[in-house]
């Protein structure tokens, strides 16, 4: 027994110095003479994933977890680097045309699916044509990221031929791209899911994107294994155009959705990367994980905003001056401080910090302190006059709505708690289901209720465009032609400086002078990242990349 | 039945005279009316309950719990769902005994709440159990036959089917709240009691003084509720008393998947799973609630096994 | 024949009693609010529409639910709502394997390490070891198997550091969630286990055997045990409801990828045709276990009168 086990150990330390030779071969090739920092001989980058990716086809994609798997296994025309800067993807260079209404892609010679085809003009038409498509199923969530190309969402909602959608592979290597309108920010989304290609041989297969067998990419990683609730791997696809920047050989990621066993598991080293956005990590333990291992918990701001909505249509919150009352009752940084404790900010306006403005971020150029602050007494004094003017004599009992979430039920808590203190409100709060809470909102069958948006693209149409009087995530009642116009203005110029401008007045009317929504705060991406993880990547949007992650010694 | 009341003399020995008399002739519903209470088999069976001294602390950590659950509450300044956010996740201490939990509430009135709430259910369940499973395991029993079989195949078809998952599917679908809760678990729960029930009733209603007492023309009513149930209690109340911790804990695990009773009142398994986050950060929130369910479910275990020991001589070996 | 008529019987009942959870579960889904397509950026309502015909949900309910029997009959639960591409059947297929192993090894843990603490207990009854091994079956019934397991988890594999926090790749990852998930099934055993060995102990035929002088050991094992497990195998049924409802908990804090944890996450995610699939496949699965119990208790205790319902 003893004997075989020293055989054994022997035998392990003799093939870790062989692979530990190995690495450091490659090592020297690819990291261009960084001495300083050695790399580690095992390249296995080890994730969890809270839920099962709920699927690996870019088009069905529709939530973060799969969407960070999809980013190693495909890539679009473009890619994103460190700093969100558009670079190129198989699309070795792009023009657009004087109008801003069409776009040329060249493609890269070198590109190739996992199975050694070539990656063509004609696998991003088929793509985007194949989430447009009608007939898909089932019916992809996200098709409407596409409907900026010229007729895509025609052709979606069956009301043009598939040969009007405006995507045309020219020859193998050219792809030529209408829009409906000249719109600035639509590039970017070339490096979104949704505007991957896929393979037209093996998609005919519908499990197609559930076997590591049937599986054909196009990104830097390929799919190993899968194994339901356990685990799922990926290994560098040796395929890859530019497979000598990716220095992982695997990432593995365990499948648990418990917060409080993620952290635990990173604590004992099995995992390297923990939290959002793809894991969660339990807000009771932020405080001490801020003094524990604080140069490992890192939080970054992303686009998105956590806010109240009002009903607009019913008393009391048929009147401003209540909103307002309610709007400056709340003591966001206390709330942030003991409640949501991610070092989130304080938010007085809808579009997040992150989104590009004109030179600057939008919200550096449109500071939302415009828009008023906190003030007990202000509040107070709001509320009397409001009340006075609905010829109320007392404040009817209010029911906050959110849906069941144990961070949304510590915030609304709170929040109540804060009305209750300054303004005498008596407040309920009340969890409901997600279908029953979103059929509550839409029915506009609430008081106030919780909301919350991410970015869709870098842009601050992606929030402004939530409320207008179309809208179907407008779930206030709040029906505004000046609003409408200048959502409108914004959408049909391509002058960057009138559309910020139009925004700019949207958000103020919104915001300042009807008080339509109730800002808490801006969102922070939290994550743990062992010393020896170079180079993760969340973007402006919280999206993580980690295809360029690199482990050092450690 | 008032009726029969009056008719009860109650004149005094010393003043009878010819008049006080009444032939009552075939009035046999009077004649076979007891006078005297039958309580020496109870006082019989509660001297033996007390000679078991784990039975006896059982019961006293019992009535503890029971009556901390009712007062605990009031006896702390604080209130159950008041915020204090500059006091979140504190130790206890001597403000707050028990701590707080996340949002700054005082963890003491809140476990003696979340007794409650859990006590609330398990009692509620067990008396609906109780009065669903007497009625109709006592139908069952009583009158036999094709009632019984019909009624037999019904409560075992329904048995059958897995009760957690039925209850887990209500819950999904109705908003969990105390009394969805309750209804949930007692959908399948009067089964076992009405089966009891039944068993007893078989076995008793062939007694000579069941006999006797029928032949003496007393109606089904008055010999279900009059001889036959009050002498069926025993196993009643053992099993109404070990019912009571099968919900508390089943509510536990409801709670666990978030089908629980909602915020901002709380169960004990709903607090135990609120602090599963980072109970190793911050233990009391989960101890406190985990003792004390662990002491309930202990308290009416033991407490019902020595109810039963007491009530059934035969097994005392 | 009385046999034949008895487990023919018990398993029409056990038909009947799926078709009635099958129903409820059918019409109890379709009682929820709402669609399982919505979500917080509001989804086109024609793509909506879409999904609605993909999954037959713009059907007459009879319709559907016709179609529900048939696909049911044939053993198709339908495909996940939140997994696209995936079926009920694939996923409860890829995940029960491991649910099985732990319940299995769980139940055997479970059966012997019971079996024992209840023969030593009963053989030193009243003995220092009787108590000990009494309180801890008390333990094991009293306290909740996902405080156990917080528990173990906690000191052995976050604190000690002898077993992973999750996963379920090793032997040693199964250490600590069959500890916690046999826990309660241990002590219901050994208390059966103790009483009945008790029983026996007293019976006539034990003290004859002694008086005859037979080795002691063999009248230990002859008789005493084999006798005194006999309510154990009664036990059957409600461990396997036992071990299920327990494996639900133990999965997901362990980051088992087991059935219990889809069914978790079912629930969560209001996956309807999931929680449908998995609640059916354990109803099926608890259901058989109870059959075979009810006819076990017939096998094994020929004292059971066989036209008496249930109270024997």
């Amino acid at each position: 027994m003893k004997k075989r086990s020293i055989v054994l150990l022997t035998l392990i330390l003799a093939l870790s110095t062989i692979l530990a030779a190995c690495g450091d071969k490659k090592e020297a090739g690819s990291t261009e003479g960084t001495a300083t920092t050695k790399l580690a001989a095992d390249q296995t980058f080890h994730i969890n994933l809270a839920s099962e990716p709920p699927t690996l086809d870019p088009a069905q994609s529709q939530d973060n977890v799969s969407s960070s798997i999809i980013r190693t296994l495909f890539e679009g025309l473009t890619n994103k680097d460190k700093d969100g800067n558009i670079t190129p993807g198989v699309a070795e260079k792009w023009e657009p045309s004087a109008d801003g209404k069409e776009y040329t892609f060249t493609l890269r010679s070198d590109a190739k699916w996992s199975n050694g085809d070539p990656v063509t003009a004609k696998d991003f038409e088929y793509a985007w044509k194949r989430v447009l498509d009608p007939k898909t199923q089932p019916a992809p969530p996200y098709a409407y990221q596409l409907y900026y190309i010229k007729n895509a969402q025609a052709y979606n909602e069956g009301k043009a031929k598939v040969e009007d959608v405006g995507v045309k592979a020219v020859d193998d290597k050219t792809l030529k791209v209408s829009l409906e309108n000249a719109t600035p920010y639509w590039l970017g989304l070339t490096s979104f899911t949704t505007y991957y290609p896929v393979n037209e041989k093996v998609v005919a297969n519908a499990k197609w994107a559930t076997s590591p067998d049937s599986l054909v990419g196009n990104g830097p990683f390929k799919l190993s294994t899968w194994t339901t609730g356990q685990t799922l791997e990926v290994s560098k696809n040796d395929k890859y155009w530019d497979n000598k920047n990716i220095t992982l050989t695997k990432i593995t990621a365990s499948i648990v959705d418990s917060a409080a066993t993620e952290v635990s598991s990173y604590k004992s080293g099995q995992l390297d990367l923990a939290g959002q956005p793809i894991g969660e990590i339990p807000t009771d333990q932020i405080a001490s994980l801020k003094s524990e291992i604080p140069n490992e918990l890192t939080i970054k701001g992303i686009a998105s905003t956590y806010y109240y909505l009002f009903n607009v249509t019913e008393k009391p919150f048929n009147n401003l001056k209540i909103r307002q009352a309610f709007t400056k009752a709340i003591n966001r940084q206390a709330l942030i401080d003991n409640v949501t404790l991610g070092n989130q900010i304080p938010a007085f306006g809808l579009v997040p910090p992150g989104i590009k403005g004109i030179k600057d971020e939008f919200r550096k150029e449109n500071p939302d302190s415009a828009y008023g602050k906190e003030d007990a007494n202000e509040a107070k004094a709001l509320l009397a006059e409001g009340l006075k003017e609905e010829g109320l004599d007392k404040l009817p009992k209010i029911t906050l709505i959110y849906n069941t979430n144990d961070n949304h039920k510590k915030a609304a808590l709170a929040i109540g708690d804060m009305w209750k203190q300054t303004l005498g409100a008596e407040v309920t709060v009340q969890n409901q289901e997600w279908g029953v809470f979103l059929q509550n909102r839409r029915n506009l069958n609430y008081q106030v209720a919780r909301a919350g948006f991410g970015a869709d693209y870098n842009d601050p149409m992606t929030f402004i465009d939530l409320f207008t009087s179309t809208s179907g995530n407008n779930d206030t009642g709040f029906k505004n032609a000046e609003y409408d116009k200048l959502v409108k203005e914004a959408y049909s110029n391509s002058d960057n400086n009138v559309r910020n401008e139009a925004m700019k007045k949207a958000e103020d009317l919104l915001i300042k002078q009807n008080q339509v929504i109730l800002p808490i705060y801006y969102y922070t991406n939290i994550q743990l990242v062992k010393p020896y993880v170079k180079d993760v990547v969340i973007d402006y949007g919280g999206q993580l990349d980690v295809t360029h992650v690199k482990l050092l010694e450690h | 039945m008032a009726l029969h009341n009056e008719l009860i003399p109650q004149a005094d020995a010393a003043q009878l005279s010819p008049e006080d008399f009444r032939k009552i002739g075939a009035n046999e519903k009077q004649s076979e009316v007891i006078q005297r209470e039958s309580l020496s088999a109870w006082r019989d069976s509660w001297e033996r309950l007390l000679q078991n001294k784990l039975a006896v602390t059982a019961m006293i950590v019992m009535l503890i719990i029971i009556i901390m659950s009712i007062i605990g509450p009031m006896i702390s300044n604080f209130d159950y769902q008041t915020n204090d956010l500059m006091n979140t996740n504190k130790a206890p201490n001597s403000v707050h005994w028990f701590g707080t939990d996340d949002l700054g509430r005082d963890m003491f009135v809140r476990t003696w709440m979340g007794a409650r709430i859990s006590l609330t259910v398990g009692l509620a369940a067990a008396l609906i159990d109780l009065m669903i499973g007497v009625i109709y395991g006592g139908i069952m029993g009583y009158f036999g036959g094709r009632v019984d079989e019909i009624m037999n195949k019904f409560a075992e078809i329904l048995y059958s089917v897995p009760y957690l998952l039925v209850t887990i599917l209500l819950l999904v679908v109705f908003e969990p709240s105390m009394g969805t809760i309750i209804l949930a678990l007692t959908i399948t729960g009067w089964i076992n009691m009405s089966w009891i029930v039944r068993g007893e009733i078989i076995q008793l209603k062939n007694r000579e003084y069941v006999l006797a007492s029928r032949s003496m023309g007393a109606g089904s009513g008055r010999l279900l509720f009059r001889h036959l149930l009050p002498n069926a209690m025993g196993p009643i109340i053992v099993t109404l008393t070990l019912s009571v911790p099968n919900a508390i804990f089943s509510e536990a695990f409801l709670s666990y998947l978030g089908l629980g009773v909602q915020e901002p009142i709380a169960s004990l398994g709903s607090m135990i799973n609120a602090s599963m986050s980072a109970w190793n950060l911050y233990p009391w929130r989960m101890l406190f609630p985990a003792i004390l369910i662990s002491l309930t479910m202990l308290a009416f275990n033991i407490f019902g096994d020595g109810l039963r020991d007491a009530l059934d001589p035969k097994l005392k070996k | 024949m009385l046999m034949v008529r008895y487990v023919a019987s018990k398993f029409f009942y056990m038909l009947v009693s799926l078709f009635i959870l099958i129903s409820a579960t059918f019409f109890l889904m379709k009682a929820i609010p709402g669609n399982p397509f919505m979500s917080e950026k509001a989804v086109p309502p024609q793509i909506r529409e879409r999904l609605m015909e993909q999954y037959g949900l713009n059907k007459p309910v009879i319709e559907q639910y016709g179609q529900y029997l048939k696909n049911i009959a044939q053993g198709n639960f339908g495909i996940s709502m939140k997994m696209q591409n995936k079926e009920v059947t694939e996923l409860i297929t890829d995940t029960f394997g491991a649910s099985l192993k732990l319940g299995l090894i769980a139940i055997v843990v479970s059966v012997i390490v019971g079996v024992l603490l209840g023969l030593v207990a009963a053989l030193y009854h009243r003995k220092l070891i009787d108590n000990i091994a009494m309180v801890l079956a008390v333990l094991g019934i009293a306290v909740p198997s996902f405080v156990i397991a917080a528990m173990l988890q906690f000191v052995f594999a976050q604190k000690a550091g002898w077993f992973h926090v999750s996963g379920f790749s090793g032997p040693l990852d199964y250490v600590l969630p069959v500890v916690a998930l046999s826990a309660q099934p241990i002590a219901f055993i050994a208390r059966l286990t103790r009483s009945s060995m008790l029983e026996v102990l007293h019976a006539d035929y034990i003290k004859t055997a002694r008086a005859k002088g037979l080795n002691w050991f063999t009248i230990l094992f002859r008789h005493v045990v084999r006798n005194g497990i006999l309510p154990v195998v009664t036990y059957l049924g409600p461990m396997t409801a036992n071990i299920i409802t327990g494996s639900v908990v133990i999965e997901q804090i362990f980051g088992i990828g087991g059935l219990g944890k889809v069914f978790v996450t079912s629930i969560s995610n209001r996956d309807y045709t999931l929680i449908m699939g998995v609640t059916i496949f354990y109803g099926i699965i608890l259901m058989l276990a109870r059959f075979l119990t009810d006819i076990a208790y017939v096998f094994v205790d020929p004292r059971i009168k066989l036209n008496n319902g249930k109270e024997g």
